[in-house]
């Protein structure tokens, strides 16, 4: 079975001898075979092969360098950042009621985590009719979540058709929303549209009337976390039938989205391709625009909000991807943490936070991450590679070859099979519930009913380990004060 | 009754279900003495089929009107009266293969590891659920109503 | 029911599924419960015991409120009357009757056929004649190289007795396979010891009183003290001969297993149906054919008129010296411009495959050597399925589900549930 199941034919079976041996070399570690062993009997572990140790001239980094010197080619991979740049959520700490103010129990009374995406206006005007009350407002699209995460931007063509029904079946089932990315909407998922968030990126592939009328609301991409700079990757291999007709591309050749939107070239530029897609879809649907966290990520959401983005989307640096350069996707963006917390202040400061909604990506881990970030300022947290693995992602980073042994980031029908959409929209919808139910707890914890009471709540956290600068940028006390 | 069914769309053919079956109807229940101390090694039931990327896997239909019971000649293919499942009496068979020649799915096997006689699947009964259903690592195959 | 096999079962089974209450009477003129005729050779040969020679459970009759005359011999039926008479002058009353008195061995007329020590081989009875002989045989010959005949042979053989057949046509086994699968096969049994005679007869069995030798067509003496008649069987219509009913070879049957008098079925090796594949009537004296036709009548005797016979074919599976075969409908195609044949031919492992197509419908088939799943070709011969979309794949033994188009497996796979 370990023979049958591995895409890079690591394992195979010599009748001479009635064994099987394994070629450890082709390994990339995603434990198909040792998940799926009947008698447990393969395990993975690191090669043993040993360089002299060296603190500067790592295995890794010696590596890299004879690959390129064999293939002169630019070194590629997938997933987000591996390396070990500071992690600042496990840097901040909660606060739990004690004595001042009583803790709540998220089992026994009802808690707030439904989240509304959009822009906000700045006062709200009521009509009070006798024992009735109505909203004179006109409100501008929102979208509506019932928990403050939602699936992160995935391409169809970088990750599988199953996997995107998975991800449409369980953001149905949990109402909130998933991203298109910038694949386009395959037909088959229009069923699922009032759950979709389509993306118009660079490449504009699959962009057309249907596909915008279908979604919820439309994302502008002009830069992704793994990748801040240049345009997404999808190598010929992945580009099969489906893709191809989904894309708008011809089949097998690669899909190389252009690095900049060739008709965004100024914040001019972007208002009115906002409002443009305002006026294609009529003022219905929020837009929201994404872009990576970079140095002056500040500057760049003001102006997007400005321009008239209802949703703000920033990517942090170890936000995934199918495929991206590895010197890129190891050494340009900054981390979200910062980002988040410079734009939310920033917007604050020039009195518009309320005119979008902050949604915030890359590397989110598990709730507390979550939390924090919303305690920092975001509305909602998009999650990518946390999705990927509970669908069943090992972490092998070997998306761009197109092998992926969990049927996710494939497109080769023999391996796309392994994802059943009933299992893995179950695993999701199985993780969502869980991550809301430990943020009640933590809500809960602190004194708190409504995750609005959290947001941009700073107080709520502390620092530990940081510099002086660090807690001033991110806004947060040390621990002790 | 319930019956099983396959979802070929979900079949990845690791034939994990093969060797669970084999297990299962083994002497010993144990997986590695089932492949390595059992003489004669017990069969599979379940029968996997495989061309290009499409698999799937089959075994007895447990029929309405099975053809395999009518041309039994020795009467060692019944009906089980409980559960309505055909099951087989290895004590009675004598390898004629009438049931091998007559079943329209192709679902009886020869087994010649020992004495020779016909074997196919019984709906793993007294189990419960039929351990193919079980270990399928896709939910490819389901027990169901029909 | 007169007769006490496959197709009076057929037919209790079937009737007991939705009546339980008509009285049914079983009248057979062996004193035995129901046993599995097919199994008398694995007897023989000493491959079973001899309380698995039964067919169903001593209590059968028991739980299905039958009224079993064993040990009886019917005389005659009074069709008008509607009464059975026995050869002990009790009359039997019915309202309706199964004939399933099934086939009795043809015997040749050769000089000396009466002398003791010459057998036919069809009852649990002649099991236990021979093997009473044994002890005083060392050769035995068999007449015919057909089904019964090799199966004897080879139950003698296991016997440690020394056998020859002797074959009238050139080929054993020449009513289900072909040239070339006789040919595997006689080799096989050679290789076993059994010597083959074949385009050979007997003309005289030589001996006073207990058969000594026999003279064969072509002048040869054989020294035997055992002789087999295994020519074939033919309908045992004895006690209807002279009554009204309609006899051609066989009992005449319509798809409901009515026969030409109201009130009389018949089932089994006894009566002449419909063969779907050749379009003529004949008898296909077969055990799942009887217990089919059983199962027709049975559900017509009771008024349930959706079970009919839409035609038999020719079926068969047997192991010859170790190899299995299985022959199914028409195997030797009468012309060869009409007729389409797939075949295959492994020499060095002795497996021999082939498939008849007239019109792109399977008409026949053949395997020796490799039987598994052969089922499946039966399935498409009996539903008379278009194989033109996978008839390349026919010639491979791996030939399954997943050659056939995917709307004819999703229809296939889930219908007859």
């Amino acid at each position: 079975m370990c023979v049958r199941q591995c895409a890079f034919e690591g394992h195979s079976y010599d009748p001479e001898t009635d064994e099987v041996i394994s070629r450890e070399e082709v390994c990339v570690g995603c434990h198909r075979c040792v998940t799926l062993c009947p008698t447990n009997a393969l395990t993975v572990r690191r090669n043993p092969l040993d360089f002299r140790p060296n603190a500067n001239w790592t295995a890794w980094a010696i590596r890299n360098i004879f690959k390129q010197a064999e293939t002169g080619g630019v070194l590629l991979t997938g997933m987000g950042n591996d390396r070990p740049y500071p992690i600042y959520w496990d840097h901040l700490l909660l606060n739990a009621s004690q004595v001042t103010n009583p803790s709540i129990d998220p089992l026994r009374e009802p808690m707030e985590l439904r989240t509304y995406l959009g822009r906000k206006t700045e006062r709200l005007e009521l009509d009070y009719r006798g024992e009735t009350v109505k909203l004179k407002t006109q409100l501008p699209p929102q979208l509506k979540l019932e928990t403050p995460i939602l699936f992160s931007a995935m391409s169809y063509g970088a990750i599988s058709y199953n996997a995107c029904e998975s991800l449409a079946r369980a953001a149905e089932a949990l109402g909130i929303y998933y991203n298109t990315g910038e694949g386009g909407l395959h037909p088959d998922l229009y069923k699922y549209g009032k759950n979709t968030i389509v993306q118009v990126a660079s490449g504009r592939f699959g962009v057309h009337k249907e596909y915008l009328d279908t979604a919820a609301a439309i994302e502008i991409k002009i830069g992704q976390g793994a990748k801040p700079g240049i345009g997404g990757h999808l190598p010929g291999e992945k580009v099969v039938e489906e893709v191809s007709k989904t894309r708008m591309i011809p089949k097998g050749t690669d899909a190389l989205s252009p690095a900049p939107q060739h008709d965004i070239y100024s914040i001019e530029d972007l208002r009115m391709l906002i409002f443009a897609l305002k006026e294609a879809t009529r003022y219905t649907k929020p837009i929201s625009v994404k872009i990576a966290a970079v140095h002056n990520s500040a500057a760049i959401a003001s102006g997007m909000v400005r321009a008239g983005a209802d949703i703000i989307a920033i990517d942090g640096f170890r936000g995934g991807t199918g495929a991206a350069p590895m010197v890129i996707r190891d050494n340009v963006g900054i981390p979200i943490e910062f980002a988040l917390a410079s734009v939310d202040q920033r917007l604050r400061d020039e009195g518009i936070r309320h005119q979008a909604s902050i949604v915030v990506a890359g590397g989110f881990r598990n709730s507390a991450d979550i939390f924090k970030a919303i305690a920092l300022g975001a509305d909602a947290v998009y999650i990518g590679t946390s999705a990927l693995i509970a669908m069943g992602c090992h972490m092998c980073q070997k998306c761009y070859t197109g092998k992926c042994n969990w049927g996710i980031a494939t497109q080769d029908p023999y391996l796309s099979k392994r994802l059943n959409p009933e299992i893995a929209s179950e695993r999701l919808i199985n993780l969502i519930h869980a991550w809301s139910h430990e943020i009640k707890e933590m809500l809960g914890g602190m004194g708190i009913n409504a995750i609005e009471s959290l947001r941009g709540n700073r107080l709520a956290l502390r620092g530990v380990g940081l510099t002086d600068t660090e807690l001033e940028i991110l806004g947060v006390l040390p621990a002790g004060r | 009754m319930k019956r099983i069914f396959i979802k070929e769309e979900f079949c990845i053919g690791c034939r994990l279900c093969e060797i669970y079956c084999l297990v299962e109807h083994s002497n010993s229940k144990d997986i590695i003495k089932a492949f390595k101390k059992e003489n004669p090694r017990p069969l599979p039931r379940i029968i996997v089929e495989e061309k290009g990327y499409l698999s799937f896997g089959l075994q007895c239909r447990h029929c309405g009107e099975p053809p395999c019971l009518e041309a039994c000649m020795s009467g060692a293919l019944h009906r089980d009266e409980r559960t309505g499942a055909i099951l087989h009496n290895r004590d009675k068979c004598v390898g004629c293969w009438m049931c091998i020649m007559v079943c329209p799915y192709g679902a009886i096997k020869r087994d010649i590891n020992g004495k020779k006689v016909a074997s196919k699947c019984d709906l793993c009964i007294g189990r419960g659920l039929p351990i193919c259903v079980e270990k399928c690592p896709n939910q490819a195959l389901i027990l169901k109503e029909g | 029911m007169i007769g006490n096999s496959a197709g009076a079962i057929g037919a209790i089974e079937a009737i007991r599924k939705v009546d339980r209450s008509s009285p049914i009477t079983i009248i057979s003129d062996e004193s035995i419960p129901v046993y599995s005729r097919p199994l008398i050779s694995y007897l023989l040969s000493g491959e079973i015991k001899p309380d698995q020679i039964y067919y169903r459970p001593r209590n059968f009759y028991e739980k299905n409120d039958i009224k079993p005359l064993l040990g009886r011999m019917v005389k005659k039926v009074i069709f008008d009357q509607k009464i059975v008479q026995l050869e002990d002058n009790e009359e039997i009353p019915y309202d309706r009757l199964l004939i399933a008195s099934g086939g009795r061995p043809f015997i040749p007329n050769i000089d000396g056929i009466g002398k003791s020590g010459v057998y036919t081989f069809t009852k649990l009875d002649d099991v236990r004649r021979i093997s009473s002989s044994l002890r005083e045989v060392k050769r035995a010959l068999v007449i015919g190289g057909g089904l019964i005949g090799i199966k004897v042979a080879e139950a003698l053989k296991k016997r440690n007795i020394d056998v020859t057949i002797v074959e009238l046509t050139e080929h054993i086994l020449s009513l289900t396979m072909d040239e070339t699968a006789s040919s595997i096969l006689e080799t096989a049994l050679r290789k076993e010891g059994i010597k083959v005679l074949t385009s050979n007869t007997v003309k005289e069995i030589i001996g006073n009183g207990n058969v000594k030798s026999i003279r064969l067509a072509d002048g040869k003496r054989l020294d035997v003290q055992l002789v087999i008649v295994a020519i074939g069987v033919v309908p045992n219509i004895e006690p209807f001969r002279e009554s009204s009913l309609h006899i051609e070879k066989g009992i005449v049957v319509n798809e409901r297993m009515e026969t030409n008098i109201n009130d009389v079925y018949a089932a089994g090796d006894v009566t002449e149906a419909y063969d779907k594949i050749l379009k003529n009537y004949r008898t296909i004296p077969i055990w799942p054919n009887a217990y089919y036709q059983g199962k027709v009548a049975g559900n017509q005797m009771v008024g349930n008129d959706n079970y009919r016979y839409e035609g038999g074919f020719m079926m068969n599976s047997v192991e010859v010296a170790n190899i299995p075969t299985i022959s199914i409908g028409m195997i030797k195609p009468p012309t060869q411009d009409a007729y389409e044949v797939i075949k295959r031919y492994d020499r060095g492992s002795n497996i021999y495959r082939k498939i008849i197509l007239k019109d792109n419908l399977i008409v026949g088939a053949l395997f020796v050597g490799n039987i598994d799943r052969a089922g499946i070709v039966t399935g498409l011969l009996k539903d008379a399925i278009k194989v033109k979309g996978f008839k390349k794949e026919l010639r491979n033994d791996s030939l399954g589900f997943i050659s056939l188009p995917k709307e004819l497996r999703k229809e296939r796979l889930f219908k007859g549930i």
